[in-house]
């Protein structure tokens, strides 16, 4: 009789150990918005108590957010304290930020900073949010600006920087992009791109063809450089983010010609396909079909920027944020090769569609707030960008005030800069606007490769937008 | 002693495996069918009934999706047969260098997945790849193996044959082996030459391996993933889209309820399709 009631009791710790396992993971995995805040400050103070536990047990019930920096301020001022920063594996980021993780350490001595790497593309987006929704991401970290930052969750997950000493110091139409909700989120720490069109110098001179101001004269220029035998467009289809650039960097041509375009996009009001000035993009990438290398669909960007940089191809649309590449691997070719925005369809209206550098954000329930502002401060002044300048060749203007760009820069990067001495920029779509559809590679892969038309093209990525509106939970979709 | 104590201790030693079992396996499943008809974003949801669903059938390069993932299953699982068992029965006869050539068919299958795609995408380039180089020596002008969308997932699914047959090899030289050596004997009796060996005995008796190497191959085929990405990325446009291909798009888009959705959706279109044909087929095995 003992025996057989042991052996129950044993039974239903077991079935009891059971249940209470799987309630912690249902607690672990599923939470709704009621829950968000006791979750997620549960992370903290668990995170907390780990290192210091005789500091936090007193405090437990206290907010950790306002509880860390108080600590560090007014017991122990001069006490080492040791930053996380992740950042992509680019080449080019892993440069930028040990540059500045040395520049900021020499100055503050009682700082330093673990830099980690993580993957860059859509596998860094989902690193950097599954970071966040464990509770276990780095103090800073580099992130896209514009619709990928509003993805998220900015008000949740990071620290709100408006009235930052530094903030005056950010040029306006940078501003727009780190802020959700009038709250400004990062500062950014590196230079602006233009998206447009790259040329060969060279094979413009030899077939004496000017720099297009106009669509049709771009054609123009097109269609004879074909007639000579040389590969008049470039296309790295392999990589298929490169054919959105048409459609993209069309962006300060859409807004020239409909001013309220973004706003009413955001809104689910206007349409690619309903709105003749956006639907252009489309058309101009569906006019460029047959005119590229004939292995376009698989090739990929660095075969492309070989073939500018050598002469193989006369005109690439693309991002000037590969000149570093172009500068690195064809050196004594990077003169030859000029940067015109792409044009709309009259002369007078010719500007450039920026795209803004990524920017720094800090974690807002990490443990050393007032030291990762002060590093963050750094990068986003004038001191700082002279520091990223020395090691990143600046793919456009800074867009921090008083900092100057290098006078030895390609004079590719110099091209730009009439565009913005004159005010004749627009930010991309994707910086002003959370909507964007995941398949537009796709899509625009279809429309330059000759598959579909540019009217049926819009109508599909309407759609792709659509989906995407109602997963971000916007309102009006 | 209790008897139902007695009865049943045993079973208690298959708790730690059925815990670990419930928890990595069953549980998972069952949450994703719930978090399917959410908006998820990892660190919240939305409840949104099956409005995932909907969202995904409307996906429109579904249907290429749908097509595409049934033709690349039906020609690899075909093909992984008929080279299989062919090879199985070369393979069984009496050559010298059948241990060297054994390792030679199943060394494909050891080499990563995403390297194979890689090195082929290279291979077929259209203009500088090794194939269509050595086409141009002979005179051919070879096509765009993964640019042409009439090829590109027939190119895919010849790398996949090619990686995947010396699996199916394998279990047709054991199916073949188990075959008892009277059958032979009994046909040398009656005068049968090398194509009866293979058409009355070797055939009809390595069933069981013919029946095992379709399911594999054709489920397989079905939830096909690995090896297209890193060639064709589903492309071009979305032309080798397999359903896989699109869940996995859903989820780097950052739509984690929509993708857990078409899970499930590939869920319940491998089980349609597989439980028929694997009753189907095991009711005509035979026994040896």
């Amino acid at each position: 009789m003992t025996i057989a009631s042991a052996g129950n009791t044993r039974k239903y710790v077991a079935i009891l150990s059971g249940v209470l396992l799987l309630g912690g993971l249902l607690a672990g995995c599923g939470s709704s918005n009621d829950n968000d805040k006791a979750s997620s400050s549960a992370n903290n103070s668990s995170s907390d108590n780990q290192p210091s536990a005789a500091n936090n047990s007193s405090n437990a019930n206290t907010n950790a957010d306002a509880n860390a920096p108080s600590t560090n301020d007014t017991d122990k001022p001069q006490e080492k304290v040791k930053l996380t920063l992740l950042i992509d594996n680019q080449q080019d980021t892993v440069n930028v930020a040990k540059a500045l993780v040395d520049a900021f350490q020499a100055k503050n001595p009682n700082i330093t900073i673990e830099t980690e790497t993580r993957p860059a593309g859509s596998e860094g987006d989902n690193f950097v949010k599954t970071r966040l929704s464990t509770g276990d991401m780095n103090d800073v970290f580099f992130y896209n600006s514009g619709s990928l930052m509003q993805a998220l969750n900015p008000e949740q997950n990071i620290l709100d920087v408006t009235g930052e000493p530094w903030e005056g110091d950010v040029i306006d139409s940078f501003k727009q992009t780190v802020t959700f909700n009038g709250k400004q989120y990062g500062a950014p720490y590196n230079s602006s791109m233009g998206g447009g069109w790259f040329y060969n110098k060279k094979i413009y001179a030899q077939l004496g063809l000017s720099v297009p101001k106009t669509w049709d004269e771009l054609m123009a220029n097109t269609k004879k450089i074909k007639e000579a035998g040389i590969t008049a467009i470039i296309g790295t289809y392999k990589d298929s983010w490169t054919s959105q650039l048409i459609m993209l960097a069309d962006y300060y041509n859409v807004q020239a010609e409909a001013p309220t375009f973004a706003a009413d996009y955001t809104a689910n009001k206007a349409k690619y396909a309903t709105t003749p000035a956006a639907l252009r993009g489309f058309e101009k990438l569906q006019e460029t079909a047959g005119y590229m290398n004939k292995d376009y669909l698989a090739a990929n960007l660095d075969a492309g920027l070989k073939m500018l940089a050598e002469g193989k191809g006369a005109q690439y649309p693309m991002l000037t944020f590969v000149i570093p590449t172009i500068a690195q691997n064809n050196p004594d070719n990077i003169n030859d090769i000029g940067f015109f925005a792409q044009p709309g369809d009259s002369a007078d209206k010719n500007g450039l569609t920026v795209w803004m550098p990524g920017a720094a954000y800090i974690y807002k329930n990490g443990q050393h707030l007032d030291e990762a502002k002060k590093f963050v401060a750094f990068i986003a002044s004038p001191e700082g960008m002279a520091v990223v300048g020395t090691v990143s060749k600046p793919t456009g203007p800074y867009v921090i005030k008083g900092a100057a760009i290098p006078d030895d820069v390609p004079q590719v990067v110099k091209d730009m800069l009439p565009y913005f001495d004159s005010g004749m920029t627009a930010p991309a779509l994707e910086f002003v606007s959370p909507v964007k559809g995941p398949n537009l590679p796709q899509i625009t892969v279809e429309v330059g490769s000759g598959h579909k038309k540019a009217a049926d093209a819009a109508a599909d990525y309407d759609k792709d937008v659509e989906k995407q509106a109602q997963q971000l939970g916007l309102a009006g979709w | 002693m209790n008897k139902v104590w007695k009865r049943t201790y045993s079973y208690y030693f298959l708790l730690p495996a059925a815990i670990i079992y419930l928890v990595i396996f069953i549980l998972p499943t069952f949450m994703s069918f719930f978090f399917s008809m959410t908006r998820w974003t990892l660190q919240d949801w939305t409840y949104t009934g099956l409005e995932n669903f909907k969202t995904f059938f409307e996906e429109s390069s579904l249907n290429i999706g749908f097509k595409n993932t049934f033709v690349y299953a039906a020609v690899t699982c075909v093909l992984k047969v008929i080279f299989g068992l062919l090879l199985g029965v070369f393979l069984t006869s009496k050559i010298k260098t059948k241990n060297y050539l054994r390792s030679v068919v199943f060394f494909p299958t050891l080499v990563s997945t995403i390297a194979v795609g890689i090195a082929f995408s290279t291979l077929m380039h259209p203009t500088e790849g090794l194939i269509n180089t050595t086409l141009a020596q002979l005179g051919i002008s070879g096509p765009d193996w993964l640019g042409d969308t009439r090829y590109a997932l027939l190119s895919v699914a010849f790398v996949d044959v090619w990686k995947g047959v010396g699996f199916a090899t394998v279990i047709y030289i054991a199916g073949i082996m188990s075959i008892p050596a009277e059958y032979y004997e009994a046909l040398q009796i009656d005068g049968g030459g090398s194509w009866h060996k293979f058409w009355s005995i070797i055939l009809p008796l390595s069933r069981p391996a013919t029946n095992t190497v379709i399911i594999l191959a054709f489920i397989g085929g079905l939830r096909s993933f690995d090896i297209l990405w890193p060639m064709t990325g589903g492309g071009p446009g979305f032309a080798t889209d397999v359903i896989a291909s699109i869940i996995y798009k859903q989820y780097q888009a950052g739509f984690y309820g929509l993708a857990t959705a078409g899970n499930v959706i590939l869920f319940l279109f491998v089980s349609v399709l597989a439980f028929p044909l694997s009753l189907y087929l095991n009711r005509k095995e035979v026994d040896l």
